[in-house]
């Protein structure tokens, strides 16, 4: 009697385990797939400040058409990169864009009035910040795939992981330049 | 130590903070019942209104601590980069956004508040905002997030109302016996050593109680200061903007005006005057028992090694 009670209670402490672990690697499998649509939404963020940005540059800077040119271009390509492009490519793209916007900055530096104009500052504070998300999004992305390959990898999470077919994630490792901020001088 | 057993820990210890909350108030009840000579009547009626003010913090504290700094919602294109530096760090730390508070006092300083993430507020002063650069100012914030995210917030800002609730009640306790309970002293005499043994006691615990609830705060608030900046630095990954934010900091011996003992705990720098030591009467030891933060060097060591 006392034998099945024990058994009973091992078996309803086991199935008690796999369900609890099972929701816990969905949850944080989830939170991974949520995770890298937040690095999206930053990035898309990004594109849609800059046609502002030029706008405003355009209105005190016109004879700079190469560089505005180049700034759109960029931003084009981008899109269309993140769109359907491999890994690789969104890198290099997002490099590119970001090497424009430099240059675009560098071209501000010429014009005093500009940089005393509210909105450029404005905007200058908020593609900054987008920056910034779109490095953070990384971070905790990158972040959530450690925890959760740390828990389907190690023992015995392994075993779970193993049966219900729990796939351990790529970090995001972009291009240390597509990936760094872009340089805003005074 | 892991976050989540900190997180766990955190919440264990404000459950047993708010019990020992309500069995300070009865104590305190007692004493009083005892110098009054109302009896054990007014024990259950005080601790139903512990119990009600522990209650009340839970659920209001957060409006209780941001009301008694007198900070206002920022709002406004002046606040943009403090928005913008939240919404980036809150990407990082995978928190909903907290509501966002200004105090106007030149002091730089900042502290976070509410029960749990979902209700989270964090205030920071106009001086904070104008002192600190971007990195720095993003530092800052970090470690308020980090509260936020280790419950921190629940501890603290539920030590803030029961530790304010127990020196009230012992205060007014006081008051009482020394304005309107002369007639009932008299009365003790006649009845024994045991009875004066009983009022000494009582008297000894009313004057002790708030010390008491006040040491009781600042065993638990120290360690988690140390936390938060490891955790912070742990979302920004760039040590030297807390580093000079805090350097800043020891440059700046500016108090906040509507900080108070009961809410110094909840600020980044413990916002009130250190210059007691000066007076030189008391051992330094005492002072540094109270000091509700560690101090600022040793903090800024603590991040150099990292």
């Amino acid at each position: 009697m006392i034998a099945i009670v024990i058994v009973a209670v091992l078996v309803v402490l086991f199935v008690l385990y796999v369900v609890l672990t099972y929701n816990r690697l969905v949850r944080t499998r989830n939170q991974i797939d949520n995770a890298y649509s937040q690095i999206d939404v930053q990035l898309k963020r990004r594109y849609d400040l800059i046609p502002n940005l030029v706008e405003t540059v355009k209105g005190y800077a016109e004879h700079e058409k190469s560089t505005f040119e180049a700034v759109t271009a960029a931003r084009a390509n981008a899109i269309q990169a993140q769109q359907g492009g491999s890994p690789a490519e969104q890198a290099q793209a997002e490099n590119a864009l970001s090497a424009t916007l430099k240059s675009l900055f560098a071209v501000a530096e010429a014009y005093p009035d500009l940089k005393a104009n509210q909105n450029f500052l404005n905007l200058q504070e908020e593609l900054t910040s987008t920056e910034d998300r779109i490095a953070y999004a990384r971070q905790f992305y990158n972040d959530s795939v450690l925890g959760y390959n740390n828990r389907i990898q190690s023992f015995p999470g392994n075993l779970l992981a193993g049966a219900f077919n729990f796939a351990p994630r790529e970090y995001f490792e972009g291009d240390p330049e597509a990936t760094g901020p872009v340089k805003v001088q005074f | 130590m892991g976050m989540y057993e900190q997180i766990a820990r955190n919440k264990r210890r404000t459950v047993l903070m708010l019990a020992a909350f309500v069995l300070l108030i009865g104590l305190v009840a007692v004493a009083l019942g005892i110098l009054f000579q109302a009896g054990i009547a007014v024990v259950p009626i005080a601790i139903v209104i512990a119990i009600g003010l522990a209650w009340t913090s839970y659920f209001y504290s957060d409006k209780v601590a941001l009301a008694a700094s007198r900070a206002k919602p920022a709002d406004g294109p002046e606040y943009r980069r403090y928005h913008n530096l939240v919404e980036g760090l809150i990407i990082a730390a995978g928190l909903p956004k907290p509501r966002l508070y200004v105090v106007d006092d030149p002091a730089p300083n900042a502290f976070a508040t509410g029960r749990n993430p979902k209700h989270a507020a964090l205030a920071v002063t106009t001086g904070l905002l104008e002192q600190m650069n971007r990195v720095e100012l993003e530092g800052v914030l970090a470690h308020e997030l980090s509260h936020v995210k280790n419950y921190d917030i629940l501890v603290s800002t539920v030590a803030v109302t029961a530790v304010g609730a127990v020196a009230l009640m012992a205060d007014l306790g006081m008051r009482f016996l020394w304005f309107g309970g002369r007639s009932s002293r008299r009365d003790n005499n006649d009845s024994g050593p045991i009875g004066l043994i009983l009022v000494v006691l009582a008297f000894a615990l009313l004057i002790l109680a708030p010390f008491a609830a006040q040491l009781m705060q600042f065993a638990m608030s120290r360690r988690r200061e140390l936390l938060a900046d490891a955790s912070g630095v742990q979302l920004t990954r760039y040590p030297p903007g807390l580093i000079s934010a805090l350097e800043k900091l020891q440059d700046d011996k500016a108090v906040v005006h509507h900080a108070t003992r009961a809410t110094a705990q909840m600020w980044i720098e413990q916002p009130l005057d250190r210059d007691q030591e000066k007076k030189g009467t008391r051992g330094s030891w005492l002072n540094r028992a109270f000091d509700t933060h560690p101090p600022l060097d040793e903090r800024i060591a603590a991040l150099k090694a990292m």
